[in-house]
């Protein structure tokens, strides 16, 4: 019973810096003015992280919304590990909280938010997930990495940095609440093996 | 994780994972929507050789909220009451292709048994008088969502010891947390050999329920079980609660943040009043809700991950 996603993300200085910390934080303010400026403001947003570092930037992305219009945007997390569907190929994963704002997502444009978007699965789990909470109005994806090789019919509204990669590399998010540092790193074949 | 036997098969981390998980199968309980689809196509058979009221439906529906196929199967009304043995009971729905078997059993030892003999994963609900390891869960839980982090809290277990498997698992979880458990009981109902079930400091036991009830944190009364007495364990009912009952006088010693648990049914008037079963301190009916969660938990932790 250990979380396989824990420990994917810590290494320390393994492969190339393709974000930096700056970077990160140009990425979620320009995506905070895309939002706005596509829903014509912020009346009837909700921000849900998926968990751990989908949740982080969640509540980095609400701040930054809050610095460009001065509103409070409700933001919570979903988690999505009883909706995923390899559960039967993976050990146990554990389930993370779920925290849903009390004005809940009914007629809301919910922006949904994860660190990376790959083969789609997780965000196809988040929108079953979804679905048993309530009917939104809208739901839009913001991701801070976009790396490409989508299994399903899934794309982002809103992306930080788009990152072609080979299905070999691994691309590891790092972020100061959860790993003490902000960056995005690729990891090749070799590294990540000898890592 | 593949079997639930014992609550000796649980060791810190994993007690705390599954009350983790726990919690948020419980907020599922206030959504519309209550149900998940992580079990979906797995099976689920509730094997019950005795009586159960809370345990059977919470595993039922717990099962039922993950989105498994739920089997009941009850002693009565099945092939038991033509004699079948349990072995042959047991691979007879096993060979049906089912994933999980959810037994209770009166014989203390069953669901070890049956485990061995089927390749479906065993959840012990209760054998005889020897253990029910997803009750201890759920008052664990229970407590920890009123009182806090266990480690070092005082858990006063209180009355028929003897016929009671719930105290065997409970005294097990509640040492893995870290608890001081004290266990109080008439000589009459007191098991023997108590004093091997335990070489911990945290564990102590008395026959003097007043000299310890203004310590405890928690009081968790058990119920008298008259359908497995045969003999005379107290003179009278009327003498059991005056020494060993949670009447209004004890319910008024109680320390303050102290609370009441009792895993059901109760016997209101013997071992505890109803001044104190719906007092604004007791969790016995905190207890009955987090007993779905408790039960998804496991269920996803035992069903929801590989077959390893």
């Amino acid at each position: 019973m250990q979380r396989p996603d824990s420990q994917n993300n810590n290494a320390p200085s393994a492969g190339r810096v393709v974000l930096s910390a700056d970077d990160v934080t140009r990425a979620l303010r320009r995506i905070a003015h895309e939002i706005l400026e596509h829903n014509r403001g912020a009346d009837d947003l909700v921000v849900l992280g998926i968990p751990t570092r989908g949740e982080t930037l969640a509540h980095r992305l609400v701040a930054a919304l809050a610095a460009v219009e001065d509103v409070a945007v409700p933001v919570g997390s979903l988690d999505v590990t009883m909706y995923r569907d390899d559960l039967r190929r993976q050990p146990m994963r554990a389930a993370q909280p779920t925290r849903i704002p009390e004005c809940g997502v009914d007629d809301k444009v919910v922006v949904l938010v994860d660190d990376v978007l790959y083969s789609g699965r997780t965000v196809r789990a988040a929108l079953d997930a979804l679905g048993d909470i309530g009917r939104p109005r809208a739901v839009r994806l913001a991701v801070l990495v976009d790396r490409g090789h989508r299994e399903l019919p899934i794309r982002a509204d809103h992306v930080g940095k788009n990152l072609p990669t080979a299905h070999s590399e691994r691309v590891h998010v790092r972020l100061f609440e959860d790993d003490g540092a902000d960056e995005v790193r690729i990891l090749d074949q070799e590294e990540v093996a000898g890592r | 994780m593949k079997h639930l036997l014992s609550a000796a098969d649980l060791d810190k981390d994993q007690v705390l994972e599954l009350l983790a998980t726990a919690e948020q199968m419980h907020e599922l309980q206030d959504r519309e929507v209550k149900k998940l689809p992580t079990l979906r196509g797995r099976t689920l058979v509730n094997l019950f050789f005795e009586d159960s009221t809370r345990t059977r439906s919470s595993f039922e529906l717990a099962g039922k909220w993950l989105s498994a196929d739920v089997v009941n199967v009850s002693a009565k009304g099945s092939s038991v009451s033509k004699g079948e043995s349990l072995r042959d009971t047991a691979q007879t729905v096993a060979a049906m292709g089912i994933d999980g078997l959810v037994i209770r059993h009166p014989a203390s030892g069953a669901p070890h048994q049956v485990a061995q003999w089927v390749d479906a994963s065993v959840v012990n609900a209760g054998d005889g008088t020897h253990e029910h390891p997803t009750q201890a869960l759920l008052d664990a839980y229970t407590m920890r969502r009123q009182i806090g982090d266990l480690a070092g809290a005082h858990v006063v277990i209180v009355g028929d010891l003897t016929h009671s498997r719930v105290v065997r698992s409970n005294l097990i979880l509640l040492q893995t947390l870290g608890a001081r458990v004290t266990l109080v009981a008439p000589p009459t109902l007191m098991p023997s050999g108590v004093q091997s079930w335990s070489d911990t400091d945290g564990f102590a036991t008395t026959y003097d329920f007043d000299e310890v009830l203004p310590t405890a944190d928690v009081v968790m009364m058990l119920r008298v079980q008259k359908e497995r007495m045969s003999g005379g364990f107290f003179p009278t009912p009327r003498e059991y609660t005056v020494g060993y009952g949670l009447t209004r006088d004890r319910l008024q010693r109680m320390a303050k943040d102290a609370v009441i648990c009792h895993p059901g049914p109760m016997n209101r008037g013997l071992e505890i009043t109803a001044d104190a079963a719906d007092s604004a301190r007791s969790l016995i009916l905190g207890q009955v809700s987090s007993g779905v969660a408790v039960r998804m938990s496991v269920l996803y932790h035992l069903l929801g991950g590989a077959n390893v």
